[in-house]
């Protein structure tokens, strides 16, 4: 089975370095009220990761701008999301 | 950038190139901003062109527009663990120009588009994201861009800004989309030889096949999967509620891999190069998911707008009629010399409703409720019909009249004789 790393590694990506478009708006939120943590399972990039001590960490280098996030987290309405900044983020090669 | 415009049209998908293509070429001022480093490098489709929609729009399109192949052949499958069953409709006829749909690559589809709409005389701004409306009161006066003093203004803006809206959504026209009325997609392409894509898909030149599934694959989940065939490629996929996969917990991109392991699709795959992995919200909350799609300054077209018919795969043949009857709309207001109101924009709204992007969103406006509160459709019966012709076309020597009780007796196990019947009762009203 493919691993998503393995699959992300075939994009092409113009990264913004040092401004994450998304962003989530408190940590502790992630970790004290949300037991299910969908962002985790539901991003198709594998952005979202639960560390060991319950609390979720977010790297969006690899992110496919696809929205997800934004609406799974409709509860808690816990991440902060833009478009990236004109011309970076994910460019599809083929869409 | 701080001079006003007839129309602004935010995004540079089917909608928005459709709109500022139609209403460049009747004169109209038009801006029309992207985000992506050119028009398609932010966009996502199966893709499946349908000719129609384009051909009132650029009636010449096939002359230039990058096209995969013409789709001849359409099989529908429905899967099992290990098996499917499945019906196909190929036809000759489908291969007398002129076609009536392809497959496409969006990436180079768009950006082919949008030449045609800067040839129609817009200005077309690309690696600029619109961050705000501008606002008089309640009217839409113009946007706000991330580039320095990056504010333009217009008599109308058009949102083509694709399924999350957040323009929409800022601006307090809408609410936030809801996980039921989501699907998640994703999908790769893979590409291979064109010989290997003729013989193992048996079509030739441009001919294409398209495969759409459902069934065990989506493992419960209100979804379908689907694999259609470009000219050295094949994509494949598999999209699902996104309430579901909040439910199943199990991660897009595994659903995709397990699909691809099915014994169906993986020699379909083989030795295939997988170039480019993608995901993306489809707007399926269907007729009754559909927002305010216009008010005081502002109109909205294509997947903002929620207008994707999910029951036959058709979105962005809607995306473009949404465009095209938006601009005819301000054309048509423009040349009479009324203001862009609510009260006027509503002839959108009735032009909608009159074409058959309307009627067929109100056809089929009870198919997502039905499909979320009755699971065996994407359970039971894949099972129960696999496994039915399984019985029958095994010849072991039970004979024919037992493995029809056998076939009989396992239906109404599993749903009760009064549960088939309420089942093809609710699809009847469902589709009818």
């Amino acid at each position: 089975m493919m691993r998503i790393e393995e699959k992300l590694f075939q994009n092409r990506y113009r990264v913004d370095a040092g401004r994450a478009h998304i962003e989530i708006t408190d940590g502790d939120i992630c970790a004290v009220q949300c037991k299910e943590k969908p962002c985790t399972f539901c991003c198709p990039a594998g952005c979202y990761a639960e560390d060991n001590g319950g609390r979720v960490t977010l790297i969006t280098d690899g992110c496919l701008e696809c929205g997800t996030c934004r609406v799974i987290c409709g509860e808690h309405r816990n991440v902060r999301w833009e478009y990236p900044r004109g011309g970076y983020g994910i460019l599809f090669k083929f869409g | 950038m701080s001079e006003h415009f007839d129309a602004i049209v935010v995004g540079a998908g089917p909608a928005g190139n459709s709109a500022a293509y139609t209403l460049a070429r009747a004169g109209l001022k038009v801006l029309q901003i992207e985000r992506g480093e050119y028009s398609g490098s932010k966009n996502v489709q199966g893709a499946i062109l349908y000719s129609d929609a384009l051909e009132r729009i650029i009636p010449d399109f096939r002359e230039d527009a990058p096209l995969e192949r013409h789709v001849i052949e359409q099989r529908m499958w429905v899967l099992d663990d290990e098996s499917y069953i499945g019906g196909t409709y190929r036809s000759a006829d489908f291969s007398k120009p002129p076609y009536n749909r392809y497959t496409i690559i969006r990436s180079q589809f768009d950006r082919w588009f949008s030449k045609k709409v800067r040839d129609a005389g817009a200005l077309v701004v690309c690696e600029t994201t619109v961050l705000d409306l501008h606002m008089d009161g309640h009217r839409v006066v113009g946007v706000r861009t991330d580039r320095e003093n990056g504010s333009v203004y217009a008599d109308i803006v058009i949102l083509a800004d694709g399924v999350n809206s957040l323009l929409a959504r800022k601006a307090g026209f809408h609410g936030e989309l809801k996980p039921k009325d989501v699907a998640l997609a994703v999908k790769e392409i893979h590409f291979l030889p064109e010989q290997t894509i003729e013989d193992r898909f048996n079509v030739k030149g441009t001919e294409g096949v398209v495969i759409e599934m459902a069934g065990k694959i989506t493992q419960g989940m209100v979804g379908t999967g689907f694999l259609y065939t470009n000219k050295e490629s094949v994509t494949i996929g598999v999209g699902c509620l996104l309430s579901d996969f909040k439910k199943s917990k199990i991660a897009p991109y595994v659903l995709l891999e397990r699909m691809k392991a099915h014994p169906a699709i993986r020699p379909l795959l083989e030795a295939g190069e997988m170039k480019e992995y993608t995901a993306h919200l489809i707007p399926e909350g269907g007729y009754n998911a559909i927002p305010a799609v216009y008010g005081d300054g502002w109109l909205m077209v294509g997947d903002a707008g929620m207008f994707v018919n999910a029951v036959h795969r058709e979105g962005s043949n809607l995306a473009m009629t949404t465009g095209r009857l938006a601009a005819e709309t301000i054309i048509d207001l423009k040349a009479r010399g009324k203001p862009m109101t609510a009260r006027n924009l509503a002839a959108y709204r009735k032009a909608l409703d009159e074409s058959f992007v309307m009627k067929d969103m109100k056809k089929y406006k009870n198919v997502p409720s039905v499909m979320d509160k009755n699971r065996q459709f994407f359970t039971d019966y894949p099972h129960l019909v696999s496994h039915a012709a399984h019985t029958l076309l095994t010849v072991d020597g039970m004979d024919k009249k037992t493995k029809e009780r056998a076939i009989r007796q396992e239906f109404t196990r599993t749903r009760s004789r009064f549960g088939l019947f309420a089942d093809a009762f609710k699809l009847w009203r469902a589709f009818e």
